[in-house]
């Protein structure tokens, strides 16, 4: 059997799978954001007009992948696989949204890493021909996160600088064998890292090295620069795990300074009750949606180095005093003029 | 890139705190004395003006920390007291409006999972630990007093 493996742990795929259509649906905050033009439904209130914060997330992630179908042109009998995740426990917005898809279920957890794993896990199963479609849908929502992960909303207290806001929306892709683009050419599973971080409000720092070990090592698998990418996009490390990710790839002696920019600090105007920037499965995957796949198709950016990262803690966890695992996970995108035919 | 060693994440913590913004703590510190402070005179003038009633002192005492309470959970229902402890920190916490705002917020909160599991269950998630500990606080106090002052 002939691998597709090169280096260490990277995944380079001889056909390349096509980033069919992505959409996304946002809240309030993030649809007043830079990115705006780029979401395809605008929520006016956190609830979408549900009775609980739960109820909602679930039907922004039922309408984003409504909205990836039909821009795709694809009905659910058409989709193979229905890959989903979200923060909450049990991954309940996936779960709930996926009752009401009749496609093969596939429930993903990597926090705020998600929308990464996710295309690493569709883009082999497209790959490997098991699959023609493969839908990706991933969730984030402010209020659902809090209660579960913090306080109550109403709860009154200050936010320190370094913590981040989670981001609400939901975004969905369709992988499939031939599209619009952009295509999928390799990818690079994270390793879990733990520098010792344990302050729950602080992820960019808990994250940082998990970016920073993925995109040296993907880097290192394909021979590759940061030149070779015209954009370098981490998840959500927010400003302080900018920083942070920077010094430890320099330290490596790769500097990646002039092509990283940081999801979380795109997708909100810096105001102070933001904190050290976005954060949140959908924070990565909203500008993905709205942002990279668009412009890769106008031709501006010819290579993505796509990289999320999650916190994989729990407020158990934390209480009980454990260091905060990180991952990141690599997808790289590239952009070409020409479809490609089945 | 190995996994860091116990001197690696000694060396991260520091490259962690030295990236990290510094907190503005003499800026916090002035904003939380003057909002605890106004919320303090607010309940000043709610007690003379209860007091200029004629009732006794400690009727005065306990209609004023009734009406601070209710002032602290209508404004947590309106929802701009989480606003206003986003901004003062410990300033808003402290009163006794932060008291009604810490069982209030998670009462509402909850809501949707019931009245017994949802608000009466999580009602003192976060006021819990303040009243265990004032109740063992008022205790050692009292004791304290009492063979002192034997």
């Amino acid at each position: 059997m002939k691998f597709s493996r090169q280096g260490n742990s990277t995944v380079v795929f001889p056909v390349m799978p096509v980033v069919r259509s992505s959409a996304c649906v946002v809240g309030p905050m993030e649809g007043k954001g830079p990115l705006r033009e780029g979401f395809d439904l605008i929520h006016e209130d956190t609830l979408a007009g549900r009775t609980s914060w739960e109820k909602a997330e679930s039907l922004m992630l039922r309408q984003s992948l409504d909205i990836a179908l039909a821009k795709a042109g694809l009905d659910e009998t058409q989709i193979d696989f229905l890959l989903a995740g979200d923060l909450l426990n049990q991954i309940i917005s996936a779960n709930f949204m996926a009752r009401e898809f009749d496609v093969p279920f596939i429930g993903l957890y990597g926090a705020c890493s998600t929308m990464a794993e996710g295309l690493i896990i569709a883009s082999m199963l497209v790959a490997g021909g098991f699959a023609r479609n493969a839908a990706l849908a991933v969730s984030s929502h402010h209020d659902t996160a809090e209660r579960q992960y913090r306080y109550p909303t109403e709860f009154a207290y200050m936010r320190t600088p370094t913590s981040q806001w989670t981001v609400t929306a939901a975004c969905s892709t369709v992988i499939g064998v031939m599209g619009n683009g952009p295509w999928i050419e390799a990818v690079t599973a994270g390793r879990v890292q733990d520098n010792g971080v344990t302050d729950a409000n602080d992820m960019g720092s808990a994250m940082a090295p998990a970016f920073a070990d993925t995109v040296w090592r993907h880097l290192q698998d394909l021979s590759r620069e940061p030149g070779d990418y015209d954009l370098i996009l981490s998840g959500d490390l927010g400003k302080i795990g900018c920083r942070l990710a920077r010094e430890l790839l320099r330290k490596k002696g790769v500097d990646i300074e002039d092509r990283h920019r940081d999801a979380g600090l795109l997708i909100y105007e810096d105001r102070p009750e933001i904190g050290a920037g976005g954060s949140g499965c959908a924070c990565s995957a909203a500008v993905f949606s709205a942002m990279v796949v668009p412009s890769m198709r106008r031709g501006e950016l010819k290579r993505v180095l796509f990289v999320a990262t999650g916190a994989l803690h729990s407020p158990t966890t934390c209480q009980q005093g454990e260091s905060i695992p990180s991952i990141a996970h690599a997808v790289s995108l590239v952009w070409r003029n020409e479809e490609v035919k089945s | 890139m190995p996994r860091a060693n116990t001197r690696e994440k000694e060396a991260y913590r520091k490259l962690s705190i030295k990236a990290s913004p510094p907190r503005p703590i003499l800026r916090n510190a002035v904003v939380a004395f003057l909002v605890g402070g106004a919320i303090c005179l607010v309940g000043q003038i709610v007690l003379g003006w209860v007091s200029s009633t004629g009732i006794g002192r400690v009727q005065a005492l306990s209609r004023t920390q009734t009406i601070m309470v209710f002032l602290g959970a209508f404004f947590t229902g309106l929802g701009l007291y989480d606003k206003l402890g986003g901004v003062a920190g410990m300033g808003a916490a402290i009163p006794i409006t932060g008291f009604a705002n810490s069982i209030v917020s998670p009462a509402m909160e909850f809501k949707r999972e019931g009245f017994i599991l949802g608000v009466s269950a999580r009602m003192f998630q976060v006021a819990g630990p303040v009243i265990v500990y004032s109740f063992i606080a008022s205790l050692l106090v009292s004791s304290a007093v009492l063979i002192l002052t034997k």
